[in-house]
């Protein structure tokens, strides 16, 4: 595996962490990186990648920066890791963070199987390591029509796959979240049906674009965002990024997606990020950006219709939504 | 039981002008100190939207309170808590019009028209418009005390239109809007109740007219 050179300045450095993480926690903070910077070092000679310290905070190092990310300027970690959809955790998008504080991410065991010639069970510091780590800088839509932008850090989807070694008849992949009612409040209420399903169409899935995400800025991926493996794509609505991943199972057959079983007339299986098509409740002409004040208009699949817009040729977006 | 004292009155409904005050006042500060999350707009959106439909079951409690607590001098507290209710609804509405749709008329007919939770919204603002304006003790007297009556009636279908407009707008958790509905449907049941008890009443005195006689 390939490790580059760090680079001069990393995106946490730029963001003033100091100004919203408390005193103590910040010269904690200044401790773990300097043990985490230290450790890494020794790491780095010995040829190991970091991701061997996995609590939330830890550091993750060797990350390559991605031409694929965007320019503009990603929203805080704070309001990143406190404005968000979790509804295994709540159904109000502030609670998540605390509520998810305690969530375990070890030991963790992902599930590949299906219609697959290599079904396996990987550890989840397997997983981590079948690609090299990237910055993915990525805009994020709501379907409830705010936004941001996202430093993710993980590798593309397409690199799982090949390792699976899909069969020829595999045209979808399904992915499902732990189901941990002990530690997730809401998995024993009957808010949606447990446990959370997604899935691509398998073109979808190997897209350059689609990533499976373990990182936030430059840290290990906060239990808020879907620690320890959460499902990015960015020209989709946010929920079709499932969080918490615990099985990969490749299928003949449209996998059936959680939000569509809720409400089919609303969530579409594709929920491409489509500004003609409103949600039956709202319009998805505009968003508000977090830390925005006036909305600005939505772009068709998020921005990335350049590199998108074939996946669907041909295709009736207003039905298929 | 003997009401309170008319001073002890005055400085209670003081006092509780000051408390429905309160969120307004909350939400103000925490907008000047940074204290709506990422999203203030949002917060700012669903804090005077629960606060008028808090505000509505509130004021629609107070006939209850009245009968079942014997308190009779709770009405002296009703106009001002519908006002309230209205305040906390012109503020969420204004909320929509200028931070939501920044004044764009098109885009706002087309969300009534279009929208069905918009649409129970603005009809349950609507619905408050009149009440508020004929609040006053001129307008009791100008419209005589039973139309007066009948038409503050309007406050049940606002409520109502509260409800459904609050039930159709969550995504999935309908916990807090259907508890606001099982509160206003108990309200709406004492009143209902109270209502059978009278007319079956009044059909009994008239059959029986004179029932010192028979008894």
């Amino acid at each position: 595996m390939l490790i580059k050179k760090p680079n001069d300045i990393s995106s946490s450095e730029i963001t003033p962490k100091s100004s919203f993480l408390g005193r103590r926690q910040f010269i904690a903070g200044v401790a773990a990186t300097g043990a985490a910077v230290a450790g890494g070092l020794y790491l780095r000679r010995r040829g190991w990648h970091m991701e061997e310290t996995v609590h939330a905070g830890a550091k993750l190092s060797g990350i390559v920066k991605s031409p694929l990310s965007t320019s503009e300027q990603p929203n805080s970690f704070k309001d990143i890791t406190n404005y968000n959809n979790y509804y295994e955790f709540s159904t109000d998008k502030y609670e998540p963070n605390g509520l998810a504080a305690n969530f375990r991410t070890r030991p963790w065991t992902v599930s590949i199987e299906g219609l697959v010639k290599k079904p396996k069970k990987l550890d989840i510091d397997t997983v981590l390591k079948l690609a090299p780590l990237e910055e993915r800088i990525y805009r994020h839509r709501c379907v409830e029509g705010w936004s941001m932008v996202i430093p993710w850090v993980g590798f593309p989807l397409s690199a799982l796959i090949k390792q699976a070694e899909p069969l020829g008849n595999a045209k979808f992949v399904a992915f499902e979240t732990v189901y941990a009612p002990d530690q997730m409040p809401n998995q024993k209420r009957s808010v949606l049906e447990w446990p959370y399903v997604e899935g691509l169409r398998i073109d979808e899935a190997m897209h350059p674009l689609a990533i499976m995400a373990v990182g936030l800025y430059d840290e290990v991926l906060p239990n808020v965002d879907g620690a320890p493996l959460r499902l990015v794509v960015p020209w989709k609505y946010g929920f079709k990024g499932i969080k918490a991943i615990v099985k990969i199972k490749f299928v003949e057959n449209m996998p059936p997606t959680t939000w569509n079983i809720m409400a089919a007339n609303e969530y579409g299986f594709y929920s491409n990020v489509n500004p003609q098509v409103d949600h039956p409740r709202w319009s998805q002409a505009t968003e508000r950006r977090i830390g925005e004040f006036r909305k600005r208009p939505t772009l068709m699949f998020n921005g990335y219709a350049d590199q998108v817009a074939s996946l669907y040729s041909g295709m009736d977006l207003r039905k298929n939504y | 039981m003997r009401p309170p004292p008319e001073k002890l009155l005055r400085a209670l409904k003081v006092l509780v002008f000051l408390l429905c005050l309160g969120p307004a006042a909350v939400l103000t500060w925490k907008g000047f100190h940074d204290g709506l999350g990422a999203n203030p707009i949002d917060v700012i959106t669903r804090t005077t939207g629960r606060w008028t439909l808090t505000f509505l079951l509130i004021t629609l409690g107070i006939t209850p309170a009245r009968k079942i607590l014997h308190l009779p001098w709770l009405i002296r507290f009703r106009r001002m808590l519908g006002l309230f209710a209205f305040f906390y609804g012109s503020l969420h509405l204004t909320t929509y019009i200028w931070l939501d749709k920044f004044f764009d008329v098109h885009e706002m007919l087309h969300d009534i028209l279009k929208r069905r939770f918009i649409t129970a919204g603005i009809t349950a603002w609507l619905l408050m418009l009149p009440l508020a304006l004929t609040s006053t003790k001129a307008w009791i007297r100008r419209l005589g005390g039973k139309r007066w009556q009948r038409l503050h009636r309007l406050i049940y279908f606002s409520a109502a239109a509260g409800v459904i407009h609050f039930v159709w707008l969550v995504k999935a958790d309908l916990k807090r809007p259907l508890t606001y509905g099982a509160i206003l449907l108990a309200l709406l049941a004492y009143r209902t109740f109270v209502w059978a008890v009278s007319r079956l009443q009044s059909a009994q005195s008239r059959r029986a007219p004179s029932p010192g006689l028979s008894g």
